[in-house]
């Protein structure tokens, strides 16, 4: 099973492309709507390519009230 | 009318083809100008039939294809008439979309939903009415109407019963989680994907293989493989009516509107 870390680490990689931001500047623990600079139909279209790169269903429910990277690779780890 | 071009959509005929192009911002709610816009697409729909063989419904808005009801114009609109005619408003625009879904249907010519992005609510449901859904990768379907103390109203429970049966139902409909292009397809929803940006070529080159066969055959295929749904439908505008009254949907509706995200509805 990958670590959190990795999984993490793939988000941030996953985002920095998508988002055009460099990836020395996204950290685990940042807003990633801040940080991104994302609204809300941004987040699902993450949402989206987070299902596809983790070939994943994670439940938009799960992510009510996640901001930050640490922890939406939580709630991605649960389904891995 | 074999061209339209309105405020929120507009329709022309190409190759026999009729493509429906939905272009209201943000992402092509259905409110009081859209619904009058989709009957006169209804009504022009049977003289333009007879000329073509398919007809594609898809959406000019980066957002997606639509993501439901104008919940805004139906909170304003229910605040506007006294309590004891709040009923009888929401009861009319629900028969008036109806007859537009139960047109669309039951169209005389094969139906293509080619949906991307945003998919939700009365957009989702307006697909279900197409024969066949063509869905770009990033899109993503969902019934969120449970979040605000209602069910789906244009017809969409029965249709997705009908199509993919009742487990399906529950799922989305409970849980108010929305699922991808790539679900969509394993439970039977989706017939083809299209890379992101390329559902519109993906639908005409599908609409192209549909004007190979007899219309007539193809006509009475349709009616013979796809039931009209008419005591659910009937049904399902009862129960959304009774629910409308509750004062916990008027709080949803508020807590929606007073929202200052562009789309409330997401998570």
């Amino acid at each position: 099973m990958d670590t959190i870390e990795k999984t993490t680490n793939e988000i941030l990689t996953l985002a920095a492309a998508h988002f055009k931001v460099p990836r020395e500047q996204l950290r685990p623990d940042d807003d990633f709507f801040k940080k991104l600079g994302i609204n809300s139909l941004q987040a699902l279209d993450l949402l989206t390519r987070l299902e596809q790169h983790f070939h994943i269903e994670l439940p938009d429910y799960e992510l009510q009230g996640v901001s930050d990277f640490r922890t939406l690779a939580e709630r991605i780890q649960f389904r891995l | 009318m074999k061209t339209f071009s309105g405020e929120t959509l507009s329709w022309r005929t190409a190759d026999g083809a009729i493509e429906l192009v939905l272009d209201r911002a943000p992402c092509n709610e259905i409110g009081s100008a859209t619904l009058d816009e989709l009957e006169g697409f209804v009504a022009a729909l049977e003289p333009l039939a007879k000329d073509s063989h398919a007809l594609i419904i898809h959406s000019a808005r980066k957002e997606g294809f639509c993501a439901g009801a104008d919940l805004r114009e139906l909170y304003q609109r229910s605040q506007d008439l006294p309590a004891a005619q709040r009923v009888a408003g929401i009861r009319d625009f629900l028969e008036r979309i109806h007859h537009v879904m139960n047109s669309l249907d039951a169209a005389p010519l094969t139906t293509i939903a080619a949906v991307h992005g945003v998919t939700f609510g009365g957009g989702f449901e307006l697909a279900l009415a197409c024969d066949l859904i063509i869905a770009d990768k990033m899109t993503r379907f969902c019934f969120p109407e449970l979040r605000l103390g209602l069910i789906p109203g244009f017809g969409g429970i029965p249709r997705l019963k009908r199509d993919l049966g009742n487990a399906v139902v529950r799922d989305l409909l409970l849980t108010g989680r929305s699922i991808n292009t790539a679900k969509a397809q394993s439970i039977g929803l989706v017939s083809q994907v299209a890379g992101e940006g390329d559902v519109l070529h993906v639908a005409r080159a599908t609409a192209a293989q549909l004007g190979k066969f007899d219309p007539t055959t193809a006509v009475a295929a349709k009616r013979f493989i796809k039931p009209v749904l008419r005591e659910e439908l009937r049904r399902e505008i009862d129960i959304f009516c009774e629910l409308f009254t509750r004062p916990a949907v008027e709080a949803g509706l508020r807590k929606f509107v007073e929202s200052t995200d562009a789309l409330p509805y997401l998570p």
